[in-house]
Parts: structure tokens; C-alpha cells; sequence
């Protein structure tokens, strides 16, 4: 049964007509409503990575009810428009699989690293690094042109939420060659699934065993890391219940659990033969598992093998701290950086009863009053202030305002956005500790990070200076395209109503279209969500 | 606010009065405030070839190809320090001066508990500065706690000279930040500057929004003087050297507790011995260090600079005549008041027999505990105020302050 399915469909009627008076007016519905949004660009703004004209234009269409409908439920549908699509098919993250990607880095990397003489091994090793600088560009610019343009973009927020609360650094050894791989097979498939799916994913991925450590867990030789962040910063959380005791004994569950980057496969012991298992990079070693029983959150799991992990999985996900634990940070990205209590209980409720389905507890969340009365509440981290902006400026069906060649073309060079989030320190697979970015507004608003989106606003109506974004690498023209025509439907139905007079004050006075696209993104009304 | 107030606003450039109060010069009473800047060198450095143990004949053996000299004539040996230890030959223009001068003391056998030698994991452990056995504090960094002890928070001049408030700093006290290794000249003007402030004037952003253009602007200011000179072709200083520079001028006139960050120690493979990788980054670091000592001027005096780094490495050179990660690393003291020219702190001979898990330097010397004592005698602290910098920790003074 879909999870949407159960909810009142009522829930989801709002009032879309209200001063539309341009646009096509949505089929009313005869229902009866119970949590009516006053705004629906403002649901659009929390529900997607920022309302933008064909975002708007769909509610209008669909009504907002069937447009959350189908933000739960994503179609398998082409998602993206065809030239983004053959973008990222021409990516080499998209051509070649992880698993030789990783074998042909770690060959060259040994290879590299034999090289006798220096200044041979310094090219070398440039050349490793090369390679791995051009995955990591790949990835965070197949995320930032889906999240641009993906119609899906419920799942692409909660992609993006999911990737951070499991979050894996790029940095690290040799894993830009993998976080492609991690993101598609571990998060995005799951990000509006089962939290059990895709918490058994991620402690089955190369990518998390590598960055945790768990690789390296053998027993005799314990390494708790893995074991330790999958309860504090995963399931449970820090105050959920568990001992230091469940750490090491979730540890020893996890022994033998890692990855080999190699073509051999080791010789294992007769007794344990059959328990050895190879998936791509993925190996379980019963040489280096501890097969004693363990004591494990007040139970016992049976020495046994790989299936030990797939019987802590299911304890965490079951666990009533997880179900709140997950809750609370779903509420605190979707509704508040305190999100009230009951909501949360209300959530964990419904997370507990559908044995963690992600949808129906986001379903409960958007059907709360509190969602209704945040919506323009949550300070914009930087990720959300660029792809917002991004999406807002360079719609490209906008055709409602088709006098505007600019707001027709594509991005085919992220680069500019990937080092707009560097500069305001919220690079892309850039975490380097396992608890991700920081969620409270308060984080992203110190002087410095102000004055630095301020810059980032003037970069952005320029489309990376001179529109960058809008030429592949290393072109060069001198014709620089028309400013974006930011008075755009998002514009006229919400924004400018919401303007104070302060904000209204300084755009009366802007001195050219370029200035009061700046002043725009800048504003105070343009830093929330 | 109506449109005409708006423009009044704008004209009244609200940044300004802003700019006065909180930038200005510190008062005379207030200018012999202890000063701290906390230097770290992130990837680990070889801490065995900068304070080279130069009576250890073990060292020789153990480092057929990468070994510093000992002292002799030739520049490219040791610079003894004393009996035991020498400095790394590139940092004799810089750092020497101050050995000599009493202003620069080593902590050899330095270091954190922390055995995982993992970068991530220790950098992250150092800069939390919590026990390793209990449940840690991911929002709480040694020196935002010390901040909150010492009164250094926001108004009184707390800052990190990085693009993201390092874990180090994090915390309950608001800390600026400002990264001064590429200075980019602002494309938002001082029209827009006033424009945009003036509609954040009204909202919970006003103070950042204000202090943010303030802070670019005096970094400006600055940077003026700087700029013109490589506009007309001058020689100017690159890497630290100008990032430090730079950190000197805030530090003198407007912080009281700083932190930045260097990278480029993790040498694996190629490190050099008197000259190569690592006499390339000492050098840079040395130079940077002694232009700070000496951009500061008069408060250099009541200015003390620690530098630090996550571990140490393997006493062994390694296959590809570089080391890997180890475990006790040396701590510098830097400062006017310092009482230097010595090496501090428990000590040992260097010998296989010696080596933690036979490979790397021990910590005699733990971090927190050094640190505790150091800053104890800096500010004066009640034990109650140490501990809650450090807790459960005894602080242990070395006397280098």
C-alpha cells in the first residue's frame, strides 16, 4: 500500500487561487480543509529546493493536494529535461561502475606511489589526483543539476537531508571515486522508502565501511568506530538507551565487514567457507569476523556471520529512539530548529506503526499545523540559498516569460555553484566529520558568512560572471547574456507581497536591472524558506 | 519605515557607527590583555626533523635518508639547540632569532591520547579538547570554552583566520571569522553594501549583516597598503608569510584570541631532510611566525603563539623516504613573554626501547594538561575555570609563561 494513500487527501486542498488572477485556475475541489495554506509559493519554497516559475505553474495545474501527492509518490517518469539528462549519461561516474573506477584508483595509486624516482611520483600521484578531482566534479554537479531540475523534488531535498545524515567526507583516501556510487545505490533510492532499506545499504556500502573505519574491524583487532556513530549519529541517538557495552558488542558484529579493492579473494578458513560473501567491493571476511554470541541492546545475536549485521539493523531501526531520533531531524529540516514535541511524537508514531516508512511520516508532518505555520521560517543554509536562487533566475520552462531568451538555457557548467557553497562553507560532500552540517539557522549567520552571500548573491544574477554557468569549461565568448528576469511569477504571486518596506524602499532605488536582481537575493525575504 | 526613512538610512550608513565601536583600537588599559594565537599544522608534521634529536644516535640509524645532520659547519645541519636537540636548518633565519631572544620554548613528547591516528578522528579530539572515555560534546571546542572563561567572545575579540569556524571554536560563544589566505576585493560596493544593510536594519540579521560589511571593510583598509604595493610590481610575501602578515594586523589591533590553520605536513613519501617538501613548508611557516612576531610590536609582549599539530610521525622513515602516522608530536611556545630557549616539559631518551608501540614518539606531555597549565598562568584561572576548559584534567604548568 503506497503511504500517501492512508492520508486524508483533504489535508492537502489549499487555497491556490487566491490572487492568481493571471494564471489558470486549478480544478476546485469539494473538500473539506483542514490545514488551508495561505501561500502555496511558501509550501513550494519548504517542499522543493525553492518554488520557481514551472514548480508554480505545476500547483496551478495540479493543485497543490495532488502536487504533494506526487512529491511523495515520484513517478519513474523522466524526471529531468532531456539535455541535463544526457549531461550527466556523458559523466564518467555514469559510464564506467564504481567497483573498476575504485580497483583502477587504488592500482594507480599503489603504482604511484612505487615510482622511484621524485619527480616522476609527484606526476603520478598529479595525475591520481586529477582523476579523483574529476569524479568529485562529476558528483556534485550531478546533484546540484538534479536539484535544479529534477521534477521530483521532494526526493531530491530528502536525498540531499539523508546524504548528510549518513554522511560519508569525499576527501578522504580515495572516495570521490565512490560517493557517485553511495549517493544512487545507498541514499537516493530510499530517501522517500524504508529507513531500515537504506540503513542496511549504507552499513553494506565501500563508500561508509571505508569512512568509518569498518574496514579495518577485525577480531582481536576492534575498530568502533562504525559501530559507535551508527547508534549516536544514525539510529538511536546520543541519549537513546545505549551502553558503551553495546558499542563494543555492535563492533564485534560488525567484524570482518569491509571492502577489497583487489581481484584475489582470500582463502577462507573450511569451517566459515560458505559464510564468505563478495559483492563488488563489498566483502564480508568470516577469517576476520568474531563468531562468538554477542549482548547487543538487551538481547543476544547469535554468532552466525554476515546475518548477525542484518539482525542489528533491524533492533536499531525498530528501536522507539530511533523512530524519534529520525523524527525530530526530519521536523527540524522540514519545520523548525525546535520543532515541537507532539509533532514529533505524532511522526514517531506513525514511523513506529509503518516500521519506518519515510513518506507516511512526512505525510503526518505536512499534514500538522505546525508545517502550515513555520513556512517561511527556516533561515536558508548556504546549499538551499544557492540551488534557490538558481532554480529562481534560470528556470528554463519558464515560458510564461518568454521575452527573456536567458531563462531558456541550460547550466552545463556547475563549477561556478560548487565553488560558491566552498566559499560559503558548505561544500558538497565537503563534511569532513561524520555528524553533517550543522541543521540551526544560527549556524550559517555569522558576519562573515553574511557578507560572503551578499557576494554570492552578485555572482549568481550573473550566472557565474559573465554566464558561466551557461557555457561548458574553458569556452570563452564575450557576450555576455541579458540579467535574469527576476520579476517572474514566484515574484508577482508571493514574494513581493511578503517585501517589507525597508526591502521595497531599496529595490524603488536600484539603479539598473543587475543591481535589483542583487538586491533581490539579498534581501531578508530571500534568506528564508 | 517608509521609502524616505529607508534612504535616510541609507544615507546615514548605519555600518559606519557600527564600525567605530567595535573596531576601534583597544583602549590603553585594556591593550596588555593577554593575546593567544593558537597555530595548527594540519596532516600531522614530522616533528622529529624540526627539534631533531641530535644526540639520539637512533635517529640516524633510523633515518638512513631524510636525517638532519648534526651541527656542523655546513648550512645544511642541525642548528643546535642544546646537548640533546637541534632546530631544522629552515627555520634559522626565523625562528632561531627568537630561541635566542628567550621568546621560543619546545614541548617535545606532546600530544593526545587518542591512538587512532586517523587525521579526522585526532585533529577532531584535539580541537574538542574533551576526555577520550566519556560520551563528547560535538557544539563544544577548547577555545570557545576558553573564550567563555576569559571573556573573549564576540565583543571582546575572539576570531579564526579560516573560511568556517573551526570545531576548535565552536561553541556558545559567537566567534568571527575571516579568511585571510585569498583576500578576494568584495564585488558588492559600498552603495550596495548600505542598501542591503539598510533592509536588514529591522531584522534579527542587523548585527551579523553590519559586522560582516565592517569586518570585509577594515580587512579592506588593510589590505590597502598591500594591494598597492603588488600593483606596482613590488616583491611582495606569498603563502603564510602574507597570511600572517595579515593575522598580525587584526591580532595587534582589534582580537585577542586567535586560531588558524596550516596544511601540508602529511609527508608520506618525498619529505626532504635539510632541504625538500618539509624544509619548503618550515620555511613558509618560520617566516610567517617571525613577521607576526614582529608586525605585532609593542603587544608582542603580552602575546603568546602555540603551535600544535593533530600527531607526530613514525620515528622510522618509511619505503618511500617519508613517514606515516604516528603518535607523540613537539609543541611550540612562541612569545614575548615566554621564558624560552629552553625544551620543556618530561622528557626521555630516544631509543627503540622508548618508542610508544615501538614506532613513534610517546606523549609524556598531554595536551590538555599543558595547554590547561599554559593558560592557567596566562589569564590568571581559578582551577574551576581551567576545568571547564579542560575537564578532568590536572592542569600542569611548565613554566614557559
Amino acid at each position: 500500500m503506497k503511504p500517501f494513500l492512508r492520508l486524508p487527501l483533504s489535508v492537502f486542498a489549499i487555497a491556490v487561487a487566491t490572487g492568481c488572477s493571471t494564471l489558470p485556475q486549478p480544478p476546485l475541489q469539494a473538500v473539506e480543509r483542514k490545514t488551508p495554506f495561505a501561500d502555496p509559493v511558501r509550501v513550494l519554497d519548504r517542499l522543493t529546493w525553492g518554488a520557481n516559475p514551472s514548480s508554480v505553474r505545476d500547483v496551478m495545474q495540479q493543485g497543490l493536494d495532488a502536487y504533494m501527492r506526487a512529491q511523495l509518490n515520484p513517478s519513474t517518469e523522466p524526471d529531468i529535461p532531456e539535455a541535463v539528462r544526457e549531461h550527466i549519461a556523458m559523466m564518467s561516474i555514469s559510464q564506467t561502475p564504481a567497483e573498476s573506477r575504485v580497483i583502477e584508483m587504488n592500482r594507480q595509486r599503489l603504482s604511484a606511489d612505487a615510482v622511484k624516482d621524485d619527480e616522476q611520483r609527484s606526476t603520478s600521484r598529479q595525475a591520481y589526483q586529477q582523476a579523483l578531482a574529476k569524479y568529485g566534479r562529476e558528483t556534485s554537479t550531478r546533484a546540484l543539476l538534479r536539484a535544479v531540475y529534477s521534477k521530483n523534488q521532494l526526493r531530491e531535498q530528502m536525498t540531499w537531508f539523508w546524504f548528510d545524515h549518513f554522511n560519508v567526507y569525499q576527501n578522504r583516501g580515495l572516495l570521490r571515486a565512490l560517493v557517485a556510487d553511495y549517493e544512487d545505490r545507498a541514499i537516493r533510492p530510499y530517501a522517500l522508502g524504508h529507513f531500515r532499506d537504506m540503513l542496511r545499504a549504507v552499513v553494506h556500502h565501500p563508500a561508509m565501511l571505508i569512512y568509518l573505519d569498518n574496514a579495518q574491524n577485525a577480531s582481536g583487532r576492534i575498530n568502533e568506530n562504525l559501530a559507535r556513530e551508527l547508534m549516536e549519529l544514525h539510529t538511536l541517538g546520543v541519549d537513546g538507551g545505549y551502553t558503551q557495552v553495546d558499542v563494543q558488542e555492535l563492533a564485534r558484529i560488525l567484524t570482518g565487514v569491509g571492502v577489497n579493492l583487489r581481484s584475489d579473494t582470500p582463502q577462507v578458513r573450511r569451517a566459515v567457507r560458505d559464510d564468505y560473501v563478495r559483492d563488488g567491493l563489498f566483502e564480508f571476511n568470516p577469517n576476520r569476523h568474531d563468531y562468538g554470541d554477542k549482548k547487543f541492546l538487551g538481547g543476544v545475536v547469535k554468532g552466525g556471520g554476515l546475518k548477525e549485521v542484518d539482525e542489528a539493523i533491524d533492533r536499531l531501526a525498530r528501536h522507539p529512539s530511533t523512530a524519534r531520533f529520525i523524527s525530530r531531524k526530519i521536523a527540524t529540516y522540514l519545520v523548525s530548529d525546535t520543532p515541537p514535541g507532539a509533532l514529533v511524537d505524532r511522526m514517531a508514531a506513525e514511523f513506529t506503526r509503518t516500521d519506518g516508512d519515510i513518506a507516511a511520516t512526512l505525510a503526518v508532518l505536512f499534514d500538522s499545523p505546525d508545517f502550515a505555520a513555520s513556512l517561511g521560517r527556516k533561515f536558508k543554509d548556504p546549499v538551499h540559498y544557492v540551488v534557490s536562487a538558481v532554480r529562481f533566475a534560470y528556470d528554463t520552462s519558464d515560458t510564461s516569460d518568454a521575452t527573456d531568451p536567458s531563462v531558456q538555457k541550460i547550466i552545463v557548467n556547475a563549477q561556478p555553484m560548487i565553488n560558491w557553497l566552498n566559499r560559503m562553507g558548505q561544500p558538497l560532500y565537503g563534511r569532513q566529520t561524520p555528524d553533517g552540517y550543522p541543521q540551526a539557522g544560527n549556524s550559517w549567520t555569522s558576519p562573515a558568512q553574511m557578507a560572503t552571500r551578499f557576494e554570492i548573491a552578485r555572482a549568481i544574477v550573473t550566472g557565474g560572471g559573465g554566464g558561466r554557468m551557461f557555457r561548458p569549461e574553458g569556452a570563452t565568448t564575450t557576450e555576455r547574456p541579458p540579467p535574469p528576469q527576476l520579476s517572474n511569477v514566484v515574484y508577482r504571486e508571493s514574494l513581493q507581497a511578503r517585501l517589507s518596506t525597508a526591502t521595497r524602499a531599496v529595490l524603488d532605488e536600484a539603479n539598473s536591472r543587475d543591481d535589483w536582481n542583487v538586491l533581490l537575493l539579498a534581501s531578508p525575504e530571500f534568506q528564508n524558506r | 519605515m517608509n521609502r524616505r526613512d529607508a534612504l535616510k538610512a541609507l544615507a546615514a550608513l548605519p555600518l559606519m557607527t557600527t564600525s567605530v565601536k567595535l573596531w576601534a583600537q583597544d583602549s590603553p588599559s585594556s591593550s596588555l590583555r593577554p593575546k593567544l594565537l593558537v597555530v595548527f599544522l594540519r596532516g600531522g608534521y614530522d616533528c622529529a626533523n624540526v627539534l631533531v634529536p641530535v644526540s639520539s644516535s637512533y635517529y640516524y640509524e633510523s633515518r638512513p635518508n631524510i636525517a638532519i645532520a648534526r651541527p656542523g659547519a655546513d648550512s645544511a645541519t642541525a642548528v643546535a639547540l642544546d646537548a640533546d636537540w637541534g632546530l631544522h636548518p629552515a627555520l634559522r633565519e626565523s625562528i632561531l632569532p627568537l630561541w635566542s631572544a628567550g621568546q621560543a620554548a619546545f614541548v617535545p613528547f606532546a600530544g593526545i591520547d587518542d591512538v587512532s591516528r586517523s587525521h579526522f578522528a585526532t585533529q577532531d579530539s584535539l580541537e574538542l579538547g574533551q576526555p577520550l572515555d566519556a560520551a563528547r560534546d560535538f557544539q563544544s571546542g577548547f577555545m570557545n570554552r576558553l573564550a567563555a572563561v576569559t571573556g573573549s567572545g564576540l565583543e571582546k575579540k575572539a576570531i579564526a583566520f579560516t573560511d568556517q569556524v573551526p570545531i576548535v571554536f565552536r561553541g556558545g560563544e559567537r566567534i568571527h571569522n575571516v579568511a585571510l589566505r585569498n583576500v578576494v576585493r568584495p564585488s558588492v560596493d559600498a552603495r550596495q553594501s548600505a542598501a542591503i544593510a539598510a533592509m536588514y536594519r529591522e531584522t534579527p540579521y542587523a548585527v551579523p549583516v553590519n559586522d560582516g560589511f565592517a569586518m570585509r571593510d577594515s580587512v579592506m583598509r588593510d589590505m590597502a597598503a598591500e594591494m598597492e604595493a603588488s600593483s606596482r610590481n613590488a616583491i611582495t610575501a606569498n603563502g603564510f608569510e602574507l597570511e600572517a602578515r595579515r593575522i598580525a594586523r587584526l591580532m595587534r589591533d582589534r582580537y585577542s584570541l586567535g586560531f588558524v590553520d596550516v596544511g601540508g605536513w602529511d609527508t608520506h613519501a618525498g619529505e626532504g631532510g635539510a632541504t625538500g617538501a618539509l624544509a619548503g613548508r618550515l620555511t613558509s611557516l618560520g617566516r610567517g611566525l617571525a613577521v607576526l612576531a614582529s608586525e605585532m610590536g609593542s603587544q608582542w609582549s603580552n602575546t603568546t603563539v602555540v603551535v600544535m599539530s593533530e600527531f607526530g610521525r613514525t620515528f622510522r622513515e618509511n619505503g618511500n623516504r617519508g613517514t606515516d602516522h604516528g603518535h607523540g608530536s613537539v609543541y611550540w611556545v612562541l612569545g614575548g613573554s615566554v621564558r624560552g630557549g629552553r625544551i620543556v616539559g618530561e622528557q626521555t631518551k630516544i631509543d627503540a626501547s622508548t618508542l610508544f608501540q615501538n614506532r613513534d614518539y610517546p606523549v609524556l606531555n598531554e595536551y590538555r594538561s599543558v595547554l590547561g597549565g599554559l593558560f592557567s598562568r596566562m589569564y590568571g584561572l581559578t582551577p574551576a575555570q581551567v576545568a571547564t576548559v579542560f575537564a578532568a584534567t590536572a592542569p600542569r604548568d611548565l613554566g614557559v609563561i
